[in-house]
């Protein structure tokens, strides 16, 4: 019993992680894409990107992962998710496009936080444009970036079971399966406690990177 | 000798005028100081002088070289723009010290990076052809100033570890350290508790006595009048009123200037 619940939880927790690392890998850049547009000097980009951003953190993930699952096969001539894995890379397209939204509000506030001051003291110290950023600015925008991200990261953890929402099978979509069968009360509490410990266990090492992060920081205020 | 010679400077935000043909020149050494009430422009003419604005009109002069003329500011570019600069150093009211480096790094930093880059492309800087000479006077320099501005033993500190009056040192040394012609102060003791103020000024009248040339905008009446040999009074972007002291200070002519004056002297 054990064993065979390990074992089917891993297979759920790979593909949890999977998703987890391809919307990081796709939201991240995505997201610092985004934020320049929102804070783009040509009115009607930033005002497109601002709208965007407003529709995305305004309704439910959930619901944006249904819609981008569903929808394209309602409209296109052919479903697009219709392929190997399709339901994996439905989730990851709903999970970047969101979470790129929230990375891109964390970034703006990081680039928008450090005073103009800091710029301006390069400015008349003659340093250029290229060296304010990488050598006084950088630096003060990522120590303002790492507490907000790591929330957001630690929430993308857990939103990651959304993605059984279109039967994609993760972590809980694994651990569920198991209430369905005929292990009896011990197939209710063994896959549940380890779910949990899973998420745990995963959310743990983030908090101690993240803390670490800020740690090395914490040396300057600002 | 003639230093700096700014001519009919205009400068507007959006249909905002806020400088309206602001002339003066100042003499090697000398100190001038302006006063005024503030939104009268004082900032804006800083910043102006620091190539932090553009004036829509006007020529800014410095050793006889026109560095700017509202004529052609079209085609300056970046690169021009900043080697101007460095005819002037600013010091900020709110100090902008960098909080990630420490007090010495701070100083060093702007100079070793035009240091590197200058012996990169030509080859020497300062009379030094290696980077690692250049570093080591660069150093020895940030030393000097350290001690000229008293604080020697906060070098390896960071900015949030030192009183306001300590990082506004700190910011005069760090302006020093690239050895502007014009040391520009925008009320530098406006942020600091009244029994910081002190401190700072010191460091300032210790400057004018090396032989420094440098504008000062600020609101200490008292050290306007003891430091400068020059005071000019800002009013409504003009200048309204410009002495010496003994004239501007004491035995204003213009009402304006007079009610102004009043206003410190009732505290
Ligand atoms: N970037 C700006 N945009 C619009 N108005 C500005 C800007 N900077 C300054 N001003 C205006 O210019 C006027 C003069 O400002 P400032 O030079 O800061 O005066 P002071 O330093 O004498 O108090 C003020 O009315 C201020 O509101
Ligand atoms: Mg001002």
């Amino acid at each position: 019993m054990f064993i065979t619940v390990i074992n089917a939880l891993n297979e759920g927790f790979l593909q949890t992680l999977k998703l987890f690392a391809v919307t990081l890998v796709g939201a991240l850049p995505l997201g610092l894409v985004i934020s320049f547009g929102s804070m783009c000097r040509f009115g009607p980009l930033r005002w497109l990107t601002r709208t965007l951003v407003w529709i995305v953190r305004g309704t439910p993930l959930m619901l944006q992962l249904i819609v981008i699952f569903y929808v394209p096969g309602f409209i296109l001539p052919q479903n697009p998710w219709a392929v190997t894995d399709g339901r994996f890379w439905a989730a990851a397209v709903a999970f970047i496009l969101n979470y790129a939204c929230y990375f891109s509000e964390i970034f703006r506030g990081g680039v928008q936080g450090v005073p103009v001051g800091q710029q301006e003291a390069g400015q008349v110290l003659g340093m250029t444009r290229s060296q304010i950023f990488f050598k006084v600015t950088l630096l003060q925008m990522i120590k303002r970036i790492v507490p907000p991200m790591s929330n957001e990261i630690i929430t993308l953890v857990k939103d990651t079971a959304i993605a059984r929402m279109i039967a994609w099978q993760e972590l809980i979509y694994a651990g569920y399966a198991f209430l369905k069968g005929s292990h009896g009360l011990a197939g209710l509490y063994w896959p549940l406690l380890f779910t949990g410990l899973y998420y745990l266990l995963f959310n743990g090492l983030l908090t101690l990177l993240f803390g670490w992060m800020e740690k090395k920081m914490s040396y300057f205020r600002s | 000798m003639e230093v700096l010679r700014v001519e009919n400077i205009v400068k507007n935000f959006g249909r905002v005028e806020v400088l309206r043909g602001i002339d003066f020149s100042l003499q090697k050494g000398q100190v001038l100081s302006i006063i005024g009430s503030s939104g009268s422009g004082k900032t804006t003419l800083l910043r102006c002088l620091n190539f932090l604005e553009t004036p829509q009109k006007g020529r800014i002069i410095v050793e006889g070289k026109t560095l700017f003329d509202a004529e052609d500011r079209q085609k300056m570019s970046d690169a021009a723009i900043r080697l101007n600069r460095l005819h002037f150093g600013l010091v900020f009211q709110q100090f902008n010290l960098f909080p990630q480096y420490t007090v010495k790094r701070n100083i060093t930093l702007a100079e070793e990076l035009l240091a590197k880059e200058k012996i990169k492309k030509e080859g020497s800087y300062n009379g030094h052809t290696t980077v690692r000479d250049a570093l080591a006077a660069i150093d020895q320099k940030a030393d000097r100033l350290l001690e000229e501005v008293g604080l020697t033993v906060k070098a390896d500190s960071y900015p949030c570890q030192l009183s306001g009056g300590q990082q506004q040192r700190v910011a005069i040394a760090r302006a020093l350290a690239m050895e502007p012609d014009i040391l520009c102060f925008d009320e530098p003791t406006s942020a600091l508790d009244p029994e910081l103020t002190g401190e700072v000024l010191r460091v300032i009248r210790e400057l004018k006595d090396t032989g420094r040339t440098m504008i000062i905008v600020t609101h200490e009446i008292g050290f306007a009048r003891d430091v400068s040999d020059t005071v000019m009074f800002m009013d409504g972007g003009v200048i309204a009123e410009m002495g010496p002291p003994e004239q501007v200070i004491e035995n204003p002519q213009n009402p304006r200037t007079r009610e102004f004056l009043s206003r410190f002297t009732e505290r």
